[in-house]
Protein backbone atom coordinates (compact mmCIF):
# COMPACT_ATOMS: atom_id res chain seq x y z
CA UNK A 1 0.00 0.00 0.00
CA UNK A 2 1.21 3.55 -0.72
CA UNK A 3 0.77 6.95 0.57
CA UNK A 4 -1.85 8.86 -1.20
CA UNK A 5 -3.91 11.74 -1.23
CA UNK A 6 -7.33 10.18 0.32
CA UNK A 7 -5.35 7.89 3.30
CA UNK A 8 -4.80 10.92 5.87
CA UNK A 9 -8.40 11.10 6.68
CA UNK A 10 -11.00 8.19 8.16
CA UNK A 11 -14.04 10.39 7.20
CA UNK A 12 -12.55 10.64 3.29
CA UNK A 13 -13.23 8.09 1.01
CA UNK A 14 -11.04 7.21 -1.82
CA UNK A 15 -12.24 7.51 -5.87
CA UNK A 16 -12.10 3.54 -5.60
CA UNK A 17 -14.45 3.64 -2.80
CA UNK A 18 -12.10 2.48 0.04
CA UNK A 19 -11.46 4.35 3.09
CA UNK A 20 -7.88 4.17 3.80
CA UNK A 21 -7.31 5.19 7.31
CA UNK A 22 -9.72 1.77 8.28
CA UNK A 23 -7.08 -0.30 5.97
CA UNK A 24 -4.24 0.64 7.48
CA UNK A 25 -5.67 -0.07 10.83
CA UNK A 26 -6.36 -3.81 9.37
CA UNK A 27 -2.54 -3.28 8.82
CA UNK A 28 -1.52 -2.74 12.22
CA UNK A 29 -3.34 -5.95 13.50
CA UNK A 30 -0.99 -7.96 11.14
CA UNK A 31 1.86 -6.39 12.57
CA UNK A 32 1.04 -6.92 16.00
CA UNK A 33 2.17 -10.96 17.03
CA UNK A 34 0.00 -13.73 16.61
CA UNK A 35 -3.10 -14.93 18.26
CA UNK A 36 -5.87 -17.78 17.33
CA UNK A 37 -8.56 -19.29 18.11
CA UNK A 38 -10.35 -22.79 17.20
CA UNK A 39 -13.50 -24.43 18.75
CA UNK A 40 -15.40 -27.66 19.16
CA UNK A 41 -18.89 -28.31 19.93
CA UNK A 42 -18.42 -27.77 23.80
CA UNK A 43 -14.56 -25.57 24.04
CA UNK A 44 -13.09 -22.88 22.46
CA UNK A 45 -8.80 -22.25 22.77
CA UNK A 46 -7.26 -19.33 22.81
CA UNK A 47 -3.64 -19.15 22.38
CA UNK A 48 -0.99 -15.90 21.82
CA UNK A 49 2.71 -15.72 21.40
CA UNK A 50 3.77 -13.04 23.82
CA UNK A 51 6.81 -12.01 23.16
CA UNK A 52 8.54 -9.74 25.79
CA UNK A 53 10.98 -6.89 24.29
CA UNK A 54 13.71 -7.59 26.39
CA UNK A 55 14.67 -10.03 29.18
CA UNK A 56 14.31 -8.00 31.59
CA UNK A 57 10.61 -7.03 31.19
CA UNK A 58 7.21 -8.77 31.54
CA UNK A 59 5.23 -9.89 28.46
CA UNK A 60 2.34 -8.37 27.14
CA UNK A 61 -1.33 -9.32 28.34
CA UNK A 62 -2.70 -10.15 25.24
CA UNK A 63 -5.51 -12.78 26.50
CA UNK A 64 -8.43 -11.20 28.55
CA UNK A 65 -11.69 -12.53 30.57
CA UNK A 66 -14.21 -10.50 29.79
CA UNK A 67 -16.80 -12.64 31.65
CA UNK A 68 -17.22 -16.47 33.00
CA UNK A 69 -18.59 -17.30 29.60
CA UNK A 70 -16.34 -14.61 27.16
CA UNK A 71 -12.34 -14.33 26.73
CA UNK A 72 -10.59 -12.01 24.28
CA UNK A 73 -7.64 -12.55 22.29
CA UNK A 74 -5.66 -9.46 20.71
CA UNK A 75 -3.98 -8.71 17.75
CA UNK A 76 -2.35 -5.30 17.33
CA UNK A 77 -2.20 -2.23 19.60
CA UNK A 78 -2.49 -3.41 22.36
CA UNK A 79 -3.56 -0.33 24.33
CA UNK A 80 -6.46 0.03 22.24
CA UNK A 81 -7.11 -4.22 23.26
CA UNK A 82 -7.11 -2.72 26.90
CA UNK A 83 -9.48 -0.16 26.10
CA UNK A 84 -11.69 -2.79 24.22
CA UNK A 85 -11.97 -5.34 26.82
CA UNK A 86 -12.79 -2.82 29.43
CA UNK A 87 -15.97 -1.75 27.22
CA UNK A 88 -16.63 -5.71 26.75
CA UNK A 89 -16.59 -6.22 30.56
CA UNK A 90 -18.75 -3.18 31.24
CA UNK A 91 -21.17 -4.53 28.61
CA UNK A 92 -21.24 -7.52 30.15
CA UNK A 93 -21.78 -7.05 33.45
CA UNK A 94 -24.41 -4.42 33.00
CA UNK A 95 -26.22 -7.55 31.07
CA UNK A 96 -25.63 -9.39 34.20
CA UNK A 97 -27.01 -6.87 36.55
CA UNK A 98 -30.06 -6.36 34.46
CA UNK A 99 -31.23 -9.77 33.50
CA UNK A 100 -28.97 -12.12 36.07
CA UNK A 101 -28.17 -13.88 32.88
CA UNK A 102 -24.77 -13.79 30.82
CA UNK A 103 -24.97 -11.98 27.44
CA UNK A 104 -24.66 -14.18 24.32
CA UNK A 105 -21.69 -13.89 22.75
CA UNK A 106 -23.16 -13.18 19.61
CA UNK A 107 -24.63 -10.19 20.81
CA UNK A 108 -21.72 -8.83 22.47
CA UNK A 109 -19.53 -8.95 19.20
CA UNK A 110 -22.36 -7.46 17.23
CA UNK A 111 -22.55 -4.46 19.96
CA UNK A 112 -18.09 -4.31 19.43
CA UNK A 113 -18.64 -4.33 15.70
CA UNK A 114 -20.89 -1.56 15.39
CA UNK A 115 -18.71 0.27 18.34
CA UNK A 116 -16.10 0.23 15.61
CA UNK A 117 -17.99 3.02 13.52
CA UNK A 118 -20.11 5.05 15.58
CA UNK A 119 -17.58 6.90 17.70
CA UNK A 120 -20.70 7.81 20.47
CA UNK A 121 -18.59 9.83 22.32
CA UNK A 122 -17.96 12.46 19.44
CA UNK A 123 -21.86 12.83 18.81
CA UNK A 124 -22.54 14.90 22.14
CA UNK A 125 -19.68 17.42 21.42
CA UNK A 126 -19.23 17.92 17.19
CA UNK A 127 -23.27 18.33 17.48
CA UNK A 128 -23.55 22.17 17.73
CA UNK A 129 -20.55 23.86 16.44
CA UNK A 130 -19.56 21.47 13.80
CA UNK A 131 -21.14 19.94 10.76
CA UNK A 132 -22.40 16.56 11.49
CA UNK A 133 -23.59 14.20 8.69
CA UNK A 134 -24.80 10.77 8.77
CA UNK A 135 -24.10 8.36 5.85
CA UNK A 136 -26.11 5.15 5.61
CA UNK A 137 -23.65 2.68 3.83
CA UNK A 138 -24.20 -0.88 2.30
CA UNK A 139 -21.71 -3.43 2.41
CA UNK A 140 -21.31 -5.32 -0.15
CA UNK A 141 -22.80 -8.46 1.99
CA UNK A 142 -25.89 -6.73 2.32
CA UNK A 143 -25.57 -5.28 5.62
CA UNK A 144 -26.37 -1.74 6.33
CA UNK A 145 -24.52 0.72 8.77
CA UNK A 146 -25.04 4.36 9.71
CA UNK A 147 -21.89 5.67 9.84
CA UNK A 148 -21.98 9.07 12.29
CA UNK A 149 -19.41 11.31 10.55
CA UNK A 150 -18.15 14.57 11.50
CA UNK A 151 -17.54 16.51 8.58
CA UNK A 152 -15.08 19.30 9.86
CA UNK A 153 -13.35 17.65 12.75
CA UNK A 154 -12.05 13.91 13.07
CA UNK A 155 -10.38 13.28 16.31
CA UNK A 156 -11.10 9.68 16.13
CA UNK A 157 -9.47 7.04 14.52
CA UNK A 158 -10.28 3.29 14.09
CA UNK A 159 -9.24 0.68 16.83
CA UNK A 160 -5.69 -0.69 15.48
CA UNK A 161 -6.52 -4.30 16.73
CA UNK A 162 -8.26 -7.28 16.22
CA UNK A 163 -10.36 -9.46 18.50
CA UNK A 164 -10.61 -13.39 18.78
CA UNK A 165 -13.88 -13.40 20.72
CA UNK A 166 -14.04 -17.00 22.34
CA UNK A 167 -17.56 -17.89 24.32
CA UNK A 168 -20.19 -20.18 24.85
CA UNK A 169 -24.04 -19.32 25.19
CA UNK A 170 -27.34 -20.97 25.23
CA UNK A 171 -26.18 -22.27 21.58
CA UNK A 172 -23.35 -23.77 21.66
CA UNK A 173 -19.41 -22.88 22.15
CA UNK A 174 -18.57 -19.61 19.82
CA UNK A 175 -15.71 -18.54 18.38
CA UNK A 176 -15.72 -14.84 16.17
CA UNK A 177 -13.13 -12.49 14.67
CA UNK A 178 -13.64 -9.02 15.09
CA UNK A 179 -11.99 -6.32 13.03
CA UNK A 180 -11.35 -2.78 13.16
CA UNK A 181 -13.49 -2.36 9.84
CA UNK A 182 -16.36 -3.16 12.34
CA UNK A 183 -17.02 -6.19 10.45
CA UNK A 184 -17.26 -9.72 12.22
CA UNK A 185 -17.40 -13.29 11.32
CA UNK A 186 -17.71 -16.80 12.82
CA UNK A 187 -15.41 -19.26 12.57
CA UNK A 188 -14.12 -22.87 13.14
CA UNK A 189 -10.77 -21.75 13.77
CA UNK A 190 -8.50 -18.46 13.16
CA UNK A 191 -5.16 -16.83 12.99
CA UNK A 192 -4.35 -13.54 13.18
CA UNK A 193 -1.14 -11.34 13.76
CA UNK A 194 2.41 -12.20 11.97
CA UNK A 195 2.92 -15.55 10.77
CA UNK A 196 -0.47 -16.22 10.86
CA UNK A 197 -0.36 -17.76 7.37
CA UNK A 198 1.57 -20.73 8.88
CA UNK A 199 -0.85 -21.34 11.67
CA UNK A 200 -4.08 -20.92 8.90
CA UNK A 201 -2.37 -23.15 6.79
CA UNK A 202 -1.97 -25.72 10.05
CA UNK A 203 -5.80 -25.01 10.67
CA UNK A 204 -7.10 -25.54 7.42
CA UNK A 205 -5.71 -29.00 7.12
CA UNK A 206 -7.40 -30.24 10.51
CA UNK A 207 -10.07 -27.55 11.16
CA UNK A 208 -12.55 -30.55 10.01
CA UNK A 209 -11.81 -32.17 12.87
CA UNK A 210 -12.17 -29.86 15.34
CA UNK A 211 -15.92 -29.90 16.39
CA UNK A 212 -15.64 -33.70 17.71
CA UNK A 213 -12.51 -32.93 19.37
CA UNK A 214 -12.19 -33.31 23.54
CA UNK A 215 -10.43 -30.44 25.59
CA UNK A 216 -6.76 -31.73 25.15
CA UNK A 217 -7.55 -32.82 21.60
CA UNK A 218 -7.79 -28.92 21.06
CA UNK A 219 -5.31 -27.75 23.17
CA UNK A 220 -2.73 -29.72 21.40
CA UNK A 221 -3.85 -27.81 18.35
CA UNK A 222 -3.53 -24.72 19.34
CA UNK A 223 -0.27 -24.91 20.91
CA UNK A 224 1.08 -26.81 17.44
CA UNK A 225 -0.70 -23.71 15.53
CA UNK A 226 1.19 -21.66 17.55
CA UNK A 227 4.53 -23.38 17.21
CA UNK A 228 3.66 -23.17 13.07
CA UNK A 229 3.83 -19.32 13.72
CA UNK A 230 7.23 -19.73 15.74
CA UNK A 231 9.09 -20.54 12.36
CA UNK A 232 11.59 -22.93 13.92
CA UNK A 233 12.09 -21.04 17.31
CA UNK A 234 11.52 -23.35 20.51
CA UNK A 235 7.98 -23.62 21.83
CA UNK A 236 8.05 -22.81 25.63
CA UNK A 237 5.59 -22.25 27.93
CA UNK A 238 6.92 -19.02 28.76
CA UNK A 239 6.59 -17.36 24.91
CA UNK A 240 2.92 -18.55 24.77
CA UNK A 241 -0.16 -17.74 26.84
CA UNK A 242 -3.67 -20.37 26.47
CA UNK A 243 -6.86 -20.18 27.79
CA UNK A 244 -9.81 -22.28 27.54
CA UNK A 245 -14.03 -21.81 28.23
CA UNK A 246 -16.33 -24.70 27.64
CA UNK A 247 -19.66 -26.11 28.90
CA UNK A 248 -18.96 -26.74 33.22
CA UNK A 249 -15.59 -24.37 32.74
CA UNK A 250 -15.61 -20.91 32.74
CA UNK A 251 -12.93 -18.64 31.01
CA UNK A 252 -9.58 -19.42 32.09
CA UNK A 253 -5.77 -18.86 31.65
CA UNK A 254 -4.33 -21.89 31.89
CA UNK A 255 -1.44 -22.20 33.84
CA UNK A 256 2.43 -21.78 32.77
CA UNK A 257 3.30 -24.49 34.26
CA UNK A 258 0.77 -26.85 32.95
CA UNK A 259 1.42 -25.58 29.45
CA UNK A 260 5.13 -26.22 29.83
CA UNK A 261 4.22 -29.92 30.81
CA UNK A 262 1.66 -30.29 27.60
CA UNK A 263 4.57 -28.84 25.42
CA UNK A 264 6.90 -31.25 26.50
CA UNK A 265 4.55 -34.45 26.53
CA UNK A 266 3.87 -33.41 22.55
CA UNK A 267 7.35 -33.41 21.82
CA UNK A 268 8.13 -36.53 23.62
CA UNK A 269 5.31 -38.22 21.69
CA UNK A 270 6.49 -36.40 17.73
CA UNK A 271 9.81 -38.19 18.56
CA UNK A 272 8.51 -41.26 19.22
CA UNK A 273 6.47 -41.10 15.95
CA UNK A 274 9.40 -39.80 14.26
CA UNK A 275 11.32 -42.96 15.83
CA UNK A 276 9.06 -44.98 14.47
CA UNK A 277 8.36 -43.75 11.31
CA UNK A 278 12.51 -43.97 10.73
CA UNK A 279 12.43 -47.73 11.97
CA UNK A 280 10.00 -48.58 9.82
CA UNK A 281 11.84 -46.84 6.73
CA UNK A 282 14.95 -48.71 7.30
CA UNK A 283 12.92 -52.27 7.95
CA UNK A 284 11.06 -51.46 4.67
CA UNK A 285 14.75 -50.46 2.98
CA UNK A 286 16.13 -54.01 4.37
CA UNK A 287 13.05 -56.11 2.76
CA UNK A 288 12.40 -54.70 -0.25
CA UNK A 289 15.54 -56.22 -2.26
CA UNK A 290 14.31 -59.60 -1.28
CA UNK A 291 10.58 -58.87 -2.59
CA UNK A 292 11.03 -56.87 -4.96
CA UNK A 293 10.11 -58.63 -8.55
CA UNK A 294 12.26 -59.27 -11.05
CA UNK A 295 12.13 -56.84 -13.68
CA UNK A 296 11.45 -58.29 -16.93
CA UNK B 1 -60.71 7.37 47.84
CA UNK B 2 -58.54 7.10 50.43
CA UNK B 3 -58.26 9.61 53.43
CA UNK B 4 -54.56 9.66 53.34
CA UNK B 5 -53.37 13.31 53.37
CA UNK B 6 -50.74 14.32 51.25
CA UNK B 7 -49.02 17.54 53.31
CA UNK B 8 -47.92 20.38 50.49
CA UNK B 9 -44.46 20.82 52.48
CA UNK B 10 -43.43 17.03 51.93
CA UNK B 11 -44.37 17.33 48.16
CA UNK B 12 -42.39 20.41 47.59
CA UNK B 13 -39.13 18.62 49.07
CA UNK B 14 -39.62 15.51 46.72
CA UNK B 15 -41.19 17.04 43.56
CA UNK B 16 -40.02 19.18 40.93
CA UNK B 17 -41.66 22.62 40.25
CA UNK B 18 -43.90 21.07 37.74
CA UNK B 19 -46.13 19.64 40.44
CA UNK B 20 -46.29 16.51 42.29
CA UNK B 21 -44.84 13.82 39.93
CA UNK B 22 -45.16 10.41 42.40
CA UNK B 23 -47.41 8.19 42.78
CA UNK B 24 -49.56 8.88 46.07
CA UNK B 25 -51.85 5.77 46.09
CA UNK B 26 -53.69 3.52 43.79
CA UNK B 27 -56.97 3.91 41.80
CA UNK B 28 -58.03 0.94 40.17
CA UNK B 29 -56.52 -2.19 41.99
CA UNK B 30 -56.90 -5.50 41.28
CA UNK B 31 -57.04 -7.87 43.82
CA UNK B 32 -54.92 -11.11 44.19
CA UNK B 33 -52.82 -12.96 41.75
CA UNK B 34 -51.86 -16.95 42.28
CA UNK B 35 -49.22 -19.06 40.77
CA UNK B 36 -47.70 -22.71 41.18
CA UNK B 37 -45.51 -24.82 39.59
CA UNK B 38 -46.76 -28.16 38.50
CA UNK B 39 -45.29 -31.11 36.62
CA UNK B 40 -45.43 -29.48 33.20
CA UNK B 41 -44.89 -25.77 33.60
CA UNK B 42 -46.34 -23.17 35.47
CA UNK B 43 -50.12 -22.16 36.33
CA UNK B 44 -51.42 -18.92 37.45
CA UNK B 45 -54.74 -17.31 38.50
CA UNK B 46 -56.55 -14.11 38.73
CA UNK B 47 -60.16 -12.82 39.08
CA UNK B 48 -61.12 -10.35 36.88
CA UNK B 49 -61.86 -7.30 38.59
CA UNK B 50 -60.70 -4.17 38.52
CA UNK B 51 -62.14 -2.06 42.02
CA UNK B 52 -62.51 1.41 42.71
CA UNK B 53 -61.65 1.99 45.91
CA UNK B 54 -64.54 -0.03 47.72
CA UNK B 55 -66.70 -0.43 44.00
CA UNK B 56 -66.20 -3.44 42.26
CA UNK B 57 -66.36 -0.73 39.19
CA UNK B 58 -64.43 -3.00 36.30
CA UNK B 59 -65.55 -6.49 36.25
CA UNK B 60 -63.47 -7.89 32.96
CA UNK B 61 -60.24 -6.63 33.21
CA UNK B 62 -57.57 -9.50 32.36
CA UNK B 63 -54.44 -9.30 34.52
CA UNK B 64 -52.79 -12.27 33.40
CA UNK B 65 -50.18 -12.08 30.22
CA UNK B 66 -48.28 -13.59 28.17
CA UNK B 67 -44.75 -12.17 27.78
CA UNK B 68 -42.48 -13.36 24.59
CA UNK B 69 -42.62 -16.74 24.13
CA UNK B 70 -41.35 -18.26 27.45
CA UNK B 71 -43.12 -16.36 30.41
CA UNK B 72 -46.76 -15.67 32.00
CA UNK B 73 -47.23 -11.90 34.15
CA UNK B 74 -49.75 -11.64 36.69
CA UNK B 75 -50.06 -8.38 38.30
CA UNK B 76 -52.42 -7.32 41.62
CA UNK B 77 -52.45 -3.31 42.48
CA UNK B 78 -52.38 -0.47 40.40
CA UNK B 79 -54.42 -1.29 36.58
CA UNK B 80 -52.91 1.81 35.26
CA UNK B 81 -49.53 0.71 36.21
CA UNK B 82 -49.56 -2.82 35.40
CA UNK B 83 -50.33 -1.35 31.56
CA UNK B 84 -47.29 0.28 32.00
CA UNK B 85 -45.08 -2.61 32.64
CA UNK B 86 -46.85 -4.16 29.89
CA UNK B 87 -45.91 -1.59 27.44
CA UNK B 88 -41.99 -1.50 28.86
CA UNK B 89 -41.70 -5.37 28.26
CA UNK B 90 -43.36 -5.05 24.88
CA UNK B 91 -40.57 -2.75 23.98
CA UNK B 92 -38.01 -5.68 25.80
CA UNK B 93 -39.05 -8.42 23.98
CA UNK B 94 -39.45 -6.24 20.79
CA UNK B 95 -35.68 -5.21 20.89
CA UNK B 96 -35.47 -9.06 21.58
CA UNK B 97 -36.71 -10.60 18.62
CA UNK B 98 -35.09 -7.58 16.20
CA UNK B 99 -31.86 -9.19 17.01
CA UNK B 100 -33.01 -12.35 15.33
CA UNK B 101 -30.64 -14.67 16.68
CA UNK B 102 -31.66 -17.40 18.49
CA UNK B 103 -31.10 -16.14 21.66
CA UNK B 104 -34.49 -15.14 23.61
CA UNK B 105 -34.94 -13.69 26.69
CA UNK B 106 -36.16 -16.41 29.36
CA UNK B 107 -38.24 -15.75 32.26
CA UNK B 108 -35.62 -15.40 34.75
CA UNK B 109 -34.20 -12.56 32.68
CA UNK B 110 -37.79 -10.73 32.73
CA UNK B 111 -38.10 -11.63 35.98
CA UNK B 112 -35.02 -9.41 37.20
CA UNK B 113 -35.32 -6.69 34.37
CA UNK B 114 -38.77 -6.33 36.06
CA UNK B 115 -37.05 -6.02 39.59
CA UNK B 116 -34.58 -3.27 38.60
CA UNK B 117 -37.62 -1.78 37.15
CA UNK B 118 -39.56 -1.64 40.50
CA UNK B 119 -36.69 -1.09 42.34
CA UNK B 120 -35.52 1.81 40.84
CA UNK B 121 -39.04 3.72 40.52
CA UNK B 122 -39.43 3.05 44.49
CA UNK B 123 -35.74 4.74 44.71
CA UNK B 124 -37.12 7.48 42.72
CA UNK B 125 -40.23 7.47 45.33
CA UNK B 126 -42.51 6.95 42.41
CA UNK B 127 -43.37 3.58 42.00
CA UNK B 128 -45.61 1.79 39.87
CA UNK B 129 -48.09 0.44 42.17
CA UNK B 130 -48.43 -3.08 41.40
CA UNK B 131 -47.19 -7.30 42.90
CA UNK B 132 -46.26 -8.89 39.92
CA UNK B 133 -46.33 -12.53 39.73
CA UNK B 134 -43.90 -13.81 36.90
CA UNK B 135 -43.47 -17.26 35.66
CA UNK B 136 -42.27 -19.68 32.95
CA UNK B 137 -40.57 -22.94 31.17
CA UNK B 138 -36.99 -22.40 29.18
CA UNK B 139 -35.29 -25.15 28.27
CA UNK B 140 -36.91 -27.85 30.60
CA UNK B 141 -36.37 -25.61 33.44
CA UNK B 142 -39.43 -24.27 35.37
CA UNK B 143 -39.49 -20.66 36.88
CA UNK B 144 -41.63 -19.16 38.78
CA UNK B 145 -41.24 -15.55 40.99
CA UNK B 146 -42.06 -12.38 42.24
CA UNK B 147 -41.82 -8.43 42.58
CA UNK B 148 -43.58 -6.18 44.73
CA UNK B 149 -43.93 -2.32 44.51
CA UNK B 150 -40.76 -1.72 46.68
CA UNK B 151 -38.78 -4.16 44.73
CA UNK B 152 -38.62 -7.28 47.16
CA UNK B 153 -38.34 -10.25 44.67
CA UNK B 154 -37.67 -14.26 45.22
CA UNK B 155 -38.26 -17.44 43.61
CA UNK B 156 -40.33 -20.29 45.28
CA UNK B 157 -42.92 -23.30 44.22
CA UNK B 158 -45.67 -21.25 44.65
CA UNK B 159 -46.39 -17.58 45.20
CA UNK B 160 -49.24 -14.94 45.76
CA UNK B 161 -50.33 -11.43 45.91
CA UNK B 162 -52.16 -9.57 48.51
CA UNK B 163 -54.59 -11.55 50.42
CA UNK B 164 -53.36 -14.75 48.65
CA UNK B 165 -50.36 -14.40 50.77
CA UNK B 166 -52.44 -14.50 53.70
CA UNK B 167 -55.54 -17.09 52.65
CA UNK B 168 -53.81 -19.08 49.75
CA UNK B 169 -50.34 -19.71 50.19
CA UNK B 170 -50.72 -21.46 53.96
CA UNK B 171 -53.08 -23.98 51.80
CA UNK B 172 -50.41 -24.17 49.04
CA UNK B 173 -47.60 -24.93 51.90
CA UNK B 174 -49.88 -28.02 52.93
CA UNK B 175 -50.93 -29.28 49.94
CA UNK B 176 -48.54 -28.44 47.13
CA UNK B 177 -46.54 -30.84 45.82
CA UNK B 178 -43.55 -31.37 42.83
CA UNK B 179 -45.06 -33.25 39.81
CA UNK B 180 -48.87 -31.88 40.77
CA UNK B 181 -50.72 -33.21 37.73
CA UNK B 182 -52.65 -30.83 35.31
CA UNK B 183 -55.90 -31.55 36.79
CA UNK B 184 -54.79 -31.87 40.22
CA UNK B 185 -53.26 -28.22 39.76
CA UNK B 186 -55.97 -26.61 38.68
CA UNK B 187 -58.28 -27.78 41.28
CA UNK B 188 -55.92 -26.57 44.30
CA UNK B 189 -55.87 -23.30 42.59
CA UNK B 190 -59.68 -23.23 42.34
CA UNK B 191 -59.57 -24.40 46.24
CA UNK B 192 -57.44 -21.10 47.11
CA UNK B 193 -59.35 -19.41 44.54
CA UNK B 194 -62.79 -19.94 46.34
CA UNK B 195 -61.26 -19.31 49.53
CA UNK B 196 -60.20 -15.93 48.55
CA UNK B 197 -63.64 -15.00 46.96
CA UNK B 198 -65.73 -16.21 50.31
CA UNK B 199 -62.82 -13.68 52.29
CA UNK B 200 -61.92 -11.27 50.02
CA UNK B 201 -63.91 -8.52 49.76
CA UNK B 202 -62.41 -7.14 46.39
CA UNK B 203 -62.66 -10.68 44.84
CA UNK B 204 -65.33 -11.28 41.68
CA UNK B 205 -66.46 -14.51 40.65
CA UNK B 206 -65.10 -14.28 37.67
CA UNK B 207 -61.15 -15.88 36.87
CA UNK B 208 -59.11 -16.89 34.53
CA UNK B 209 -56.11 -19.73 34.29
CA UNK B 210 -52.95 -19.27 32.51
CA UNK B 211 -51.08 -22.67 31.67
CA UNK B 212 -47.28 -22.15 30.71
CA UNK B 213 -45.38 -24.70 29.61
CA UNK B 214 -42.53 -25.35 27.13
CA UNK B 215 -44.54 -25.83 23.94
CA UNK B 216 -47.36 -23.36 24.51
CA UNK B 217 -48.74 -20.54 26.68
CA UNK B 218 -52.65 -20.59 27.30
CA UNK B 219 -55.03 -18.22 29.53
CA UNK B 220 -58.64 -19.68 29.53
CA UNK B 221 -61.60 -17.99 29.06
CA UNK B 222 -63.36 -16.29 31.87
CA UNK B 223 -65.37 -18.53 34.43
CA UNK B 224 -66.88 -18.65 37.56
CA UNK B 225 -66.74 -21.02 40.36
CA UNK B 226 -69.75 -22.54 42.16
CA UNK B 227 -70.06 -21.55 45.76
CA UNK B 228 -71.72 -22.78 49.05
CA UNK B 229 -73.13 -19.88 51.25
CA UNK B 230 -75.33 -22.00 53.38
CA UNK B 231 -72.31 -23.18 55.89
CA UNK B 232 -73.39 -22.84 59.61
CA UNK B 233 -70.67 -20.54 60.39
CA UNK B 234 -71.89 -17.89 58.29
CA UNK B 235 -75.11 -18.09 59.24
CA UNK B 236 -74.72 -16.19 62.57
CA UNK B 237 -71.20 -14.19 61.82
CA UNK B 238 -71.35 -11.87 64.52
CA UNK B 239 -71.94 -14.53 67.40
CA UNK B 240 -67.87 -14.64 68.89
CA UNK B 241 -67.91 -11.06 68.70
CA UNK B 242 -71.01 -9.25 69.48
CA UNK B 243 -71.40 -5.57 68.42
CA UNK B 244 -69.41 -6.21 65.06
CA UNK B 245 -70.83 -6.33 61.82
Amino acid sequence: MFRNQYDTDVTTWSPAGRLFQVEYAMEAVKQGSAAIGLRSKTHVVLASVNKANSELSSHQKKIFKVDDHIGVAISGLTADGRVISRYLRSECINHSFTYESPLPVGRLVVQLADKAQFPLEILNVGHKSFGVGVFLIVEADGRFLLDQVCTQRSWKRPYGVGLLVAGLDESGAHLYYNCPSGNYFEYQAFAIGSRSQAAKTYLERKFETFMGSSREDLIRDALFAIKETLQGEKLTSSICTVAVVGVGEPFNIINQKTIQELIESFETKEEEVVEAADQGAAMQEDRSPEGAPMDI
Amino acid sequence: MNSIDSTPAKNSLLSSEIGSERTLYPYVTGTSVIGIKYKDGILMAADMGGSYGSTLRYKSVERLKSIGKHSLLGASGEISDFQEILRYLDELILYDNMWDDGNSLGPKEVHNYLTRVMYNRRNKFNPLWNSLVLGGVKNGQKYLGTVSMIGVHFEDNHVATGFGNHLARPILRDEWHENLSFEDAVKLLEKCMRVLLYRDRSAINKLQIAKITEEEVTISQPYSLKTFWGFSAFQNPTKGAEGSW
